[in-house]
């Protein structure tokens, strides 16, 4: 572990690239769910959450089965066969990975509707919205890049996928206090709802410019 | 008859339903590859190519897909077309790849793909899900240009890489991520006025 390397994941992904400020990623639930402050923050929750799992679980099939000398390719056919060599990565990867997160959505929906209702209640309705949410599958393949040298540890990836999903949050509900305001403002009717969403998030964007010196 | 009706399906994604700013779908992608009017030139093309493709497919398959497992089956077509592109363009065009970086494999989860898959393309013939595919694709694109239009020449001051305005002190916050959601914020307000300004006329 290399604690240099992870200081810089946490700040980068909290701060200088922020998942929505910098990054573009999750802009759907962003604007989709910061009308309110408690909405935001369950939506907050429950992405952190499916982000750090979606990076463990992905992480680890990218490893074991996908890569180029993975070693269940090495097991099938062989470490001198082409497709040990080549791996299945560049043609199963977008595939894999967004089955994989579509699962574990649904069964973590399963698993809290039967033991925990009162959790269910809370969180049960951003989970489907999750599945669909650029965020989540953009920071699994942040973690497993083409080039080998560029590979986060499984750590890393499952620190990235937390402190992205922390960043996430603390965007959204940044953005859901400026919201409640802006509903008592006095705008021009087309500006309203979405459109002064948007404004409001480039000035913020332009005020998390000012880390960008940071790492 | 027949004709006009397919017309309506052409070009109803390139104003009155346009998908990233009326129905505010894609708009991820809208915002990270409109910098410059390459990028959201190539990620138009690629959202066409895989628009028209998945709908196409889907409206073959429509009758032979269980309606429990029908998402999984379309998130499986449309991800193929997707690893296509992907592979399309890092072989032929490198760089290109690389500047779009991860937007090329998250067209998978672009709620445009989906959305015209289970509302248009799972109802609909073949013939007028190309129609509908090649429409949204297009309005899309037409989005993803008027932005990259705007951005890149106030931005840098240039047009496809070449110098337009001499002497001209580019605006360096249009091309960062901030000048990206300001603008898509003033459009949508634009789009909004102008709907509104058409339904008070009737």
């Amino acid at each position: 572990m290399n604690l240099e390397r992870i200081f810089l994941i946490v700040i980068g992904n909290l701060f200088v690239s922020n998942f929505i400020l910098a990054r573009f990623l999750g802009l759907c639930p962003f604007v989709g769910c910061s009308k309110r402050t408690s909405d935001a923050f369950g939506m907050g929750v429950a992405v952190t959450f499916v982000m750090a799992m979606a990076s463990l679980l992905t992480h680890t099939i990218d490893t074991y089965i996908l890569r180029p000398q993975a070693p269940l390719l090495v097991w099938l056919a062989g470490a001198d066969s082409p497709l040990a060599k080549d791996g299945l990565e560049a043609v199963l990867r977008t595939l894999v990975y967004i089955l994989t997160i579509a699962a574990f959505v649904q069964l973590v929906e399963m698993f809290l509707k039967k033991n925990v209702p009162g959790l269910y209640r809370a969180l049960g309705i951003y989970l489907p919205l999750i599945t669909t949410n650029c965020a989540v599958l953009g920071v699994a393949l942040l973690n497993t890049p083409d080039d080998p040298a560029e590979m986060l540890t499984l750590a890393e990836a499952v620190i990235q996928g937390t402190f992205a999903g922390l960043g996430f949050t603390m965007a959204m509900l940044l953005m859901s206090g400026i919201r409640e305001r802006i509903e008592m403002l006095d705008l021009p009717p087309p500006m309203r709802g979405m459109p002064i969403a948007f404004v409001c998030t480039g000035l913020m964007a332009l005020a998390f410019l000012g880390f960008q010196g940071m790492v | 008859m027949e004709c006009k009706v397919n017309l309506r399906e052409l070009t109803k994604g390139f104003f009155r339903e346009n998908p990233l700013f009326v129905i505010v779908l894609g708009v991820c992608p809208s915002l990270a590859t409109s910098g410059s009017l390459q990028t959201a030139l190539a990620m138009g093309i690629a959202v066409i190519f895989v628009c028209v493709g998945s709908n196409v497919f889907i409206s073959l398959i429509r009758k032979a897909v269980p309606g429990g497992v029908r998402i999984a089956c379309y998130i499986v077509v449309i991800s193929t077309f997707v690893t296509i592109t992907d592979l399309f363009l890092k072989a032929y065009f490198p760089d290109i790849s690389r500047t779009i970086g991860i937007f090329i494999p998250l067209i998978v989860v672009n709620c445009i793909m989906l959305g015209r898959a289970e509302a248009f393309a799972s109802k609909n013939t073949v013939m007028d899900s190309l129609l509908d595919g090649i429409g949204m694709g297009c309005g899309y694109t037409l989005a993803l240009l008027l932005m990259g239009v705007i951005r890149e020449l106030s931005g840098s001051g240039t047009l496809f890489g070449i110098k337009v305005l001499p002497g001209y002190n580019p605006m360096t916050v249009m091309v960062s991520p901030p000048g990206a959601f300001l603008l898509l914020g003033i459009l949508l307000g634009f789009f909004k006025w102008m709907q509104l300004r058409k339904a008070a006329a009737k």
